[in-house]
């Protein structure tokens, strides 16, 4: 990984690993308790079908080196998309800036491989060729099409995206990451007696495009799509009020991520502003929960093998029975909460700060099949997709739209319901939890998450549960 | 933030387009545009007092699409050196090898270019050093923290202020640009009360400085919105009208113009198909679009294709007056575009003559919402669901806070029975309005 790194990122400029240090030197002479500096460089290329034709295709560059200083709790971030020394001296003193001057510091950094290889570091954009990519869109179209004569529009999109890293800090370390990342989406729009309705499915994960040849993968999910959009046809309104509501596995995990992920995120918890500050060994959640933050899977979305300060991923334990253990950290917070970073220092990009993220956030299973928990309600809802959700993490109130949902009644899963939003508290909601499955599911690889403005991709699962009492946004 | 020089920039981003385009050309392109930003940018940020983050920030992009015939390939780069700018320009090309013709695609007619650039006072960059930036944003956020003792906790003040330069140009002759400036000033502050812990922020945006609500107006407005959500209770489910705070009205005007947007148009995915000239609003109600608005936050005299924007009604007497198009999409209707490639330019709804209070006595009992969580909203159906939080109202009085709530509707009965529109525009914004009353939603709680 290294030497990718250093051809592609340091050699094109004339750098060599012994300037980083007279980077950091630089900005040890001020009162800095940790400095890094983080170069990217990315390539992404994205293709779309629309119309039955491909008409759109595009190539996008991305490079820069973003340095930091920090004191205390104080930071000073600047960046440049020139990776030359003296703009990266320059962008220091910048940086630096935030202390004051009067330390004297040098820095011996030290060169390590990341503990995981949880992807191998190919370019997804040489793993197809062009022709390759065209005809996989089509395919994946015709599949949509010809699934049933209500479709009446089909929009495939391909991305493939290579994102090359390498992170120096004061603190001795040197690593360096090579990303793929690759992703497709299908989205449909279905008509029939005048009712149109939409659907999207979508994949992907850290490897190559050829994912989505294999295993008719992208073909699954132009049939995945088509299924969805139909049910919705289908779909009346939808109830408004409290009631049971039984969650399917997989992808609605994003109850997970917003109901309690970013409460545990570790700046929060350092500032004393989220739901769950100060609340490590109490009770969050029912004694059949336990959720982890996982960095560590091979392939996934939201794996990475070091996180975007050098620090190896981890498999997170965040609530075990219902007890919460611990946060998730980047150095800065970790040091001022004198816990170890936990892996999950992240950044959108070089031009951005890093910060406490999650990476694929899952509950582990429980005991119970899902028949046996959907024929425990008497009335309620089965949501098994979904859009996207928030939270506020200070007050815990969390929001996330059913995109698929169904009545449940009598302990039998009846007529499709149209969208709704779910809110709820996340502590009170993880108290409700009253039933898990058997089932634990990953997403398919779609998840991307915002938080400050930046935005990085994230996985998330979850077996079937039942929570006993959630409000539900509908109309009726 | 001091030495950024704006004709400079703007100077060597129309080179940079220049050959940009030649080289395009040299490569076997029929037609090709580019646009180009640069900024620079200082955000500091204050916490508890004390200076917490401190970013510089200077962004570059450029971004091609090439033609062969009929036949489209884009690429955009974020590093402006002649080896990245060459290499995105040869990946275009190379793209626009394997996309398929599309009779559609193309620069716009060269007739609907802008040939008038007026000043629209959009340029005041704010010579600010860092430390004078600290004190705007603790002059803030100590104001919030002084409004009330239950004010426990911060997230912070931060002063931000960009200046930049975006320029756009095609192989029709066209290159112009011209400089930009944004200010703004926010804060977000905690509230406890017993458990309870509360949040909520404010912010002001402004091309000028002196357009900015004052930093000390900001944070006691931040501490005023936590304040007053302390105590909050969920609500029994029930139907009941719903006022939306002016700036959440701004985003059912926003959903509307999802709405009437060319791409949701040709792909037949909305709600507002087909509805020119039909009736979408009451008839009271009027929409204009005015791109020329001086130091307007999304004022711009020609859009991203390069063609002359217009002042104009999207809706008068309630009836849908224009569609929102650029020239693809325009193209795939058989309509002309409406010089909104890249988006509207300076929305507002014309005013009643109430203020929130009043617009509450009107309503009655009911629900005022000051937050919208999450999504919720489909562009093909209409159908709306939200989480919310705000306060009910009894008598035309506050009654209490709420939350953990949701709304949910349809977007076509909720433009329809809007019974009222408010006097009370009182945040930052490109989209302008007062508050909303409608007649009836469905609220979902206990």
């Amino acid at each position: 990984m290294l030497e990718i790194a250093q051809q592609q990122l340091l050699a094109p400029a004339g750098l060599e690993l012994h300037h980083l240090d007279k980077v950091l030197d630089h900005l040890l002479s001020h009162q800095v308790d940790l400095a890094d500096v983080y170069f990217q460089s990315s390539r992404l290329e994205a293709w779309t079908l629309e119309d039955g034709i491909v008409k759109e295709g595009s190539y996008n560059i991305e490079q820069g080196a973003g340095i930091r200083a920090i004191s205390g709790e104080k930071t000073g971030f600047a960046y440049t998309d020139e990776l030359f020394l003296p703009n990266l001296i320059e962008a220091a003193d910048t940086a630096r800036a935030i202390a004051r001057s009067g330390q004297r510091g040098t820095v011996a950094i030290e060169s390590r491989t990341a503990r995981h290889q949880l992807y191998q570091p190919v370019n997804p954009l040489d793993s197809l060729t062009r022709e390759e990519k065209i005809s996989l869109l089509h395919d994946v179209e015709q599949e949509a099409r010809h699934q049933d004569e209500r479709v009446r529009q089909v929009i495939v999109s391909l991305v493939g995206a290579q994102d090359i890293v390498l992170v120096a800090a004061s603190d001795g370390t040197m690593k360096a990451d090579v990303r793929p990342l690759v992703r497709m989406n299908v989205h449909v729009i279905v008509e029939q007696a005048g009712r149109r309705e939409q659907s999207s499915a979508g994949g992907g994960g850290r490897t190559r495009l050829d994912y989505f040849t294999e295993q008719q993968r992208g073909k699954q999910l132009a049939r995945e799509a088509v299924r969805q959009a139909l049910v919705n046809l289908e779909a009346v309104d939808a109830p408004a009020g409290q009631m049971p509501v039984v969650l399917g596995p997989g992808w609605p995990g994003v109850l997970l991520h917003e109901a309690v992920g970013h409460g545990l995120e570790g700046d929060f918890n350092r500032k004393g502003t989220s739901t769950f500050s100060g609340r490590l060994g109490e009770q969050v959640a029912s004694p059949l929960c336990t959720v982890v933050d996982d960095g560590t899977l091979e392939g996934r979305r939201g794996s990475l093998n070091i996180d975007d300060e050098g620090t190896d991923t981890g498999y997170n334990v965040l609530i075990e029975k219902g007890i919460l253990k611990g946060y998730m950290q980047d150095k800065h917070n970790a040091s001022l909460m004198g816990v170890a970073p936990t892996g999950n220092g992240r950044r959108e990009s070089y031009a951005h700060l890093p910060m406490p993220r999650m990476t694929n956030t899952y509950m582990l299973a429980g005991e119970h099949d899902r028949e046996e928990i959907i024929a425990s309600v008497d009335r309620g809802i089965y949501a098994v997709n979904f859009g996207g959700g928030q939270v506020d993490i200070t007050s815990g109130k969390f929001v996330f739209s059913a995109s698929e949902a169904y009545l449940i009644e009598n302990g039998k899963v009846t007529v499709p319901v149209k969208g709704a939003t779910l809110i709820g508290n996340g502590p009170d909601v993880m108290t409700k939890i009253s039933m898990v499955g058997n089932d634990l599911q990953l997403d398919p690889g779609v998840g991307v998450c915002g938080k400050e403005g930046q935005s990085v991709p994230v996985g998330v699962g979850q077996p079937t549960l039942k929570i006993d009492q959630l409000t539900v946004g509908g109309t009726v | 933030m001091k030495g950024f020089d704006d004709k400079a920039r703007l100077a060597h981003l129309q080179e940079l387009i220049d050959v940009v385009l030649e080289e395009a050309k040299s490569r076997g392109a029929s037609a090709a545009e580019v646009g180009a930003h640069s900024d620079i940018g200082l955000s500091a940020t204050v916490r508890l007092g004390e200076p917490e983050t401190v970013e510089h920030t200077r962004d570059n992009s450029l971004g091609i699409s090439v033609y062969f015939g009929q036949r489209k390939g884009s690429a955009s780069t974020s590093d402006l050196s002649s080896t990245a700018i060459r290499e995105s320009v040869r990946a275009a090309c190379d793209i626009a090898r394997y996309t398929a013709e599309d009779e559609f695609a193309g620069l716009a007619d060269p007739e609907l270019l802008a040939t008038e650039f007026p000043d629209l006072d959009l340029y005041h960059p704010w010579e600010l050093s860092i430390d004078e930036a600290l004190a705007i944003s603790k002059e803030c956020e100590a104001a919030a923290l002084a409004m009330d003792p239950r004010i426990s906790n911060s997230e912070g003040a931060t002063l931000n202020t960009e200046a930049g330069v975006g320029v756009y140009g095609n192989s029709n002759g066209f290159n112009h640009g011209y400089p930009i400036s944004r200010h703004s000033i926010s804060c977000s502050v905690i509230a406890k009360q017993k458990d309870e812990m509360q949040r909520d922020y404010w912010y002001s945006t402004a091309r000028h400085y002196e357009d900015l609500e004052p930093a000390v107006a900001v944070g006691e407005r931040a501490a005023r919105r936590t304040l007053d959500r302390l105590g909050a209770r969920k609500l029994q489910t029930r139907q009941a009208p719903v006022i939306f705070r002016a700036e959440l009205a701004a985003g059912l005007l926003r959903s509307f113009v999802s709405a009437i947007r060319g791409s949701a148009l040709y792909r037949q995915a909305t709600f507002l198909l087909d509805a020119l000239d039909t009736q979408v609003f009451p008839e009271w109600v009027h929409i204009e679009e005015n791109p020329y608005l001086p130091r307007g936050l999304a004022s711009a005299p020609f859009d991203s294709e390069g063609v002359a924007t217009r002042r104009r009604d999207l809706v008068s007497d309630g009836m849908l007056k224009s569609y929102v198009l650029g020239s693809y999409s325009a193209r795939k209707l058989g309509l002309q575009t409406t010089g909104n490639a890249g988006g509207v330019r300076n929305l507002s709804i014309d005013m009643g003559d109430m203020d929130l209070q009043q617009l509450m006595r009107e309503m009655g009992t009911g629900l005022v919402v000051t937050e919208l969580m999450g999504q919720g909203v489909n562009t093909i159906t209409g159908d709306y669901s939200r989480g919310a939080a705000g306060y009910w109202v009894e008598n035309g009085e506050v009654a209490f806070p709420v939350e953990e709530i949701t709304v949910a509707g349809n977007l076509r009965d909720m433009y329809r029975n809007l019974v009222a529109v408010g006097n009370d525009d009182n945040y930052s914004g490109s989209v302008r309005t007062g508050s909303w009353l409608i007649e009836s939603m469905m609220i979902a709680g206990e």
